[in-house]
């Protein structure tokens, strides 16, 4: 009998079973993930084709309303019928009600109702986009006030096929040839750019001059290091309001400080003027994020082998060659790491600017832009488009992520 | 560059930088503190700071009773920094700050520098302790003052505010009468609900993430499987995606369905932004975790969920208590959906309540309390739970 001198190939059972364990704990993962991350992506490509505005949301759908008017001889049930959509039409649109026994129609009925027993049924075939239409029926009733009970007891009911904007085959490049027109794109973009390079840069330099203050042990390390980390971790709408504050024009301490000290004559609306609004809120990103480059750089940091900075010492090299020449090449690694990292999420960053200045004074990213024309244009269709740029982004970004990240983080 | 090796000119450079520091620092602090008038002389410190440095090289005795003059000078109206008309009490302390941290801090600085040419070292190690100084006071200010300014807003009232901005002084005669925005925000804002509705959902989230970030960061960091190692990078392409863009067609979908306006909708998608950080981050802390007891487990015939559930999670609890906080961070401060997805004032998170008040008709300390109500809570658990905070930070390489 030969043995062979190889491991089994191929899947053992024992490795299959072990694969169908890895999938199930995944699945969960997975499951959710799918439904909220890769759903929405794969809706946003749809909606940015097709013309849906904000108000397209509530599908189209006849609406009725029903009431008992007049009385004594004039006594009348109306119903008011019409259809939700200005534009849209809505196909077999039927009106059913049940009348109560105590009530008599009198007169005949208009030509597209009949009663069926005690059910009212009106056909009205297709109504068009802004239809609207008021049915009579004359009735005898004993007690006014006993009728009108009666009457709004049964609720009609009313029923129609209607085009869903979302769900038919309309489409429509409208919603890239508008976003993509005229200058605002361009100054969209140069903006975000702007925002995002030196949002980025500066939060890792000043992240990295933090580092160096703190990468030292002495009494008090831990609060300072604590500290530091607060505008990274308090809410982002507390310090975006507190900074608004500060920089009030009218009743703000930084203007007021910087009048007293004589710098201004005039108070200066920080987050209102062209291009001090866009300087102001990549100075805002700065400061919440320089936190989380301070952290990742002084984990680093600490782990640097001191040997050879006890050789240098040996040597004579002064602390900024030290620096130079030993520490930062020991950090180019997590540096990259962090750029790259911090670019991506610059470039995503939504919120802040959004409560700063809301997007006005020269500030709108494009993050931003998808907001201002889903929800202050209305236009949901123009915002999903801009969402397909943003996303079109960041695929380049991510090709870069894994070419570059794999190797640094090791994964 | 070499000429600025030498005592004569480093000691005047760096005094006059520091004076400067230490000048804007003092008047800085005193005006918000006093709300008076005080304001740093750019020649004036650049002045005194040269003679300073000066001083300081001659000897400690020398510099001390420099440091004496400068601040009498100062209360005279010629120091570093000028004050206008303030009360006895705050000069006295002002320009005895100025020149007291001024000189004490030069000396400090100053402690390699000698008389004439100065080695490479002695000129470096200055100028970093400078630099040390320089940056200690530029961070904290930079980071207190916006939360110290939050504070005392919510503490005044619109009016005090409006006449002198810069006026933070407290009447603490009023007792808790201070404190009358915070209870109005309870009283007639909700926040109260607010309150309850943001720690309800932050600790839905966290459990949900964690059932499920387990299961599979145990998966990806133990079990061997086909697409093992593309799985674990296309969890971090997750991150990658900008919340605004998954926001717009979730607020469609929850339109169309009604869950709008709903908390439960709510908690359907907090977990999923956070769940494939927190795998992220436990995969990495299980994979340092030594397999063999596990093994153990498993020939002493433990199934799997039970050799997770008695050995790894016991053995990950400082993980999984980073982990926590983080994800509760994120709940807790998540603005954008809340904002999008909630338009119902009895069911508003903190967050989005705080949108809520950001409005001409409500005095801006009520936003204020608010934004102090959102962020003591955070503040309070991180700063009691910094270690596990910053660990599972930087563990994860997290998401901003």
């Amino acid at each position: 009998m030969s043995v062979s001198s190889l491991p089994p190939s191929g899947t053992t059972p024992l490795a299959r079973r072990e694969a169908r364990l890895a999938w199930g704990l995944l699945a969960p993962t997975i499951i959710s993930v799918a439904l909220v991350v890769i759903l929405p992506l794969l809706a946003i490509f749809w909606i940015s084709v097709k013309p849906i505005g904000l108000a397209d949301l509530r599908p189209t759908a006849p609406i009725v309303r029903e009431s008992l008017r007049g009385s004594g001889e004039d006594m009348r049930i109306e119903y008011r019928l019409r259809n939700s959509s200005q534009e849209q039409a809505i196909g077999n649109v039927v009106l059913e009600d049940d009348l109560p026994a105590q009530i008599e129609f009198l007169g005949d009925l208009p030509e597209e109702c009949a009663v069926q027993g005690s059910v009212l049924r009106c056909e009205f075939g297709t109504i068009e986009g802004g239809f609207r239409t008021r049915l009579k029926f004359p009735v005898a009733a004993q007690n006014k006030d006993e009728a009108e009970e009666l009457v709004e007891a049964s609720a009609p009911r009313v029923s129609g096929d209607a085009d869903n904007i979302l769900t038919n085959l309309t489409f429509t490049a409208e919603n890239f040839a508008r976003i993509f027109d005229g200058e605002e794109f361009w100054e969209v973009l140069g903006v975000t750019i702007f925002y995002t390079v030196f949002g980025t840069i500066g939060a890792i330099v000043v992240g990295l001059f933090a580092a160096l203050l703190l990468n030292k042990s002495f009494k008090g390390q831990g609060i300072l290091r604590g500290l530091y980390l607060f505008p990274y971790v308090a809410p982002i709408i507390a310090v975006a309001f507190s900074w608004l504050i500060l920089f009030d024009p009218f009743s703000g301490s930084a203007n007021a400080l910087l009048v007293q000290m004589g710098v201004t004559d005039e108070a200066i609306n920080f987050f209102g003027e062209r291009p001090l609004a866009l300087i102001m809120v990549t100075v805002f990103e700065i400061w919440r994020y320089f936190p989380l480059s301070f952290l990742f750089i002084l984990a680093r940091m600490q782990s640097i082998d001191t040997d050879m900075y006890e050789a240098a010492d040996m040597d004579g090299a002064s602390p900024f060659q030290k620096f130079w020449y030993l520490s930062l090449p020991q950090l180019l690694g997590i540096l990259s790491v962090l750029f790259l990292l911090r670019f991506i999420w610059t470039f995503n960053k939504f919120d802040d600017i959004f409560l700063l200045t809301g997007g006005n004074a020269g500030t709108r990213t494009l993050t931003v832009n998808v907001y201002e024309q889903a929800f202050a244009i209305s236009n949901i269709g123009a915002g999903a488009a801009v969402a397909v740029v943003i996303f079109c982004c960041l695929l380049g970004f991510s090709f870069f992520f894994f070419k570059f990240i794999s190797q640094e983080e090791g994964l | 560059m070499s000429f600025l090796r030498n005592g004569y000119v480093t000691a005047p450079l760096l005094g006059a930088l520091w004076f400067l520091t230490i000048s804007s620092t003092v008047a800085v602090t005193m005006s918000f503190a006093t709300g008076d008038a005080f304001r740093p002389s750019v020649i004036l410190s650049l002045f005194w700071g040269v003679l300073a440095g000066l001083a300081v090289i001659h000897g400690r005795t020398v510099a001390k009773i420099f440091g004496v003059g400068v601040g009498a000078i100062g209360y005279l109206g010629f120091g570093p920094m000028l004050s206008g008309d303030v009360l006895l009490l705050a000069a006295i302390i002002g320009h005895g700050a100025a020149a007291g941290f001024g000189v004490l801090g030069l000396l400090v600085i100053l402690d390699s520098v000698v008389k004439g040419p100065l080695s490479r070292h002695e000129f470096e190690a200055a100028v970093i302790r400078f630099l040390t100084g320089f940056g200690y006071i530029f961070f904290t200010a930079i980071v207190l003052i916006p939360f110290y300014v939050m504070v005392m807003t919510s503490l005044k009232n619109q009016s005090e505010l409006l006449q002198n901005p810069l006026d933070f002084s407290l009447d603490l005669s009023k007792g808790f009468g201070l404190l009358r925005s915070y209870q109005e925000l309870f009283q007639d804002f909700n926040f109260g609900t607010y309150l309850i509705n943001s720690f309800g959902i932050s600790v839905v989230t966290v459990l949900v993430t964690l059932a499920f970030s387990v299961l599979g960061a145990y998966a990806v960091a133990r079990l061997r499987f086909k697409g093992r190692a593309a799985f674990s990078r296309s969890i971090l392409l997750i991150y990658m995606v900008p919340m605004i863009v998954l926001a717009l067609p979730i607020y469609i979908a929850f339109s169309m369905t009604g869950l709008r306006n709903s908390l439960f909708g709510i908690v359907l998608i907090y977990p999923v932004t956070t769940i494939p950080v927190a795998l992220y981050m436990l995969q990495g802390y299980f994979r340092g975790l030594p397999a063999e007891i596990e093994e153990a487990g498993l020939m002493d015939g433990l199934s799997r969920l039970a050799v997770i559930w008695k050995i790894t999670l016991p053995l990950a609890l400082p993980a999984l208590a980073s982990v926590s906080l983080y994800v509760f961070m994120i709940a807790w401060n998540e603005f954008l959906l809340a904002f999008m997805l909630l338009d119902d004032p009895s069911k508003f998170t903190l967050t989005r309540g705080i949108a809520s008040l950001n409005s001409s008709e409500i005095p801006r300390q009520h936003l204020m309390a608010g934004a102090v109500i959102a962020t003591v809570p955070i503040m309070a658990m991180f700063l009691g739970l910094e270690r596990f905070m910053t660990k599972g930070l930087t563990a994860g390489s997290v998401k901003g």
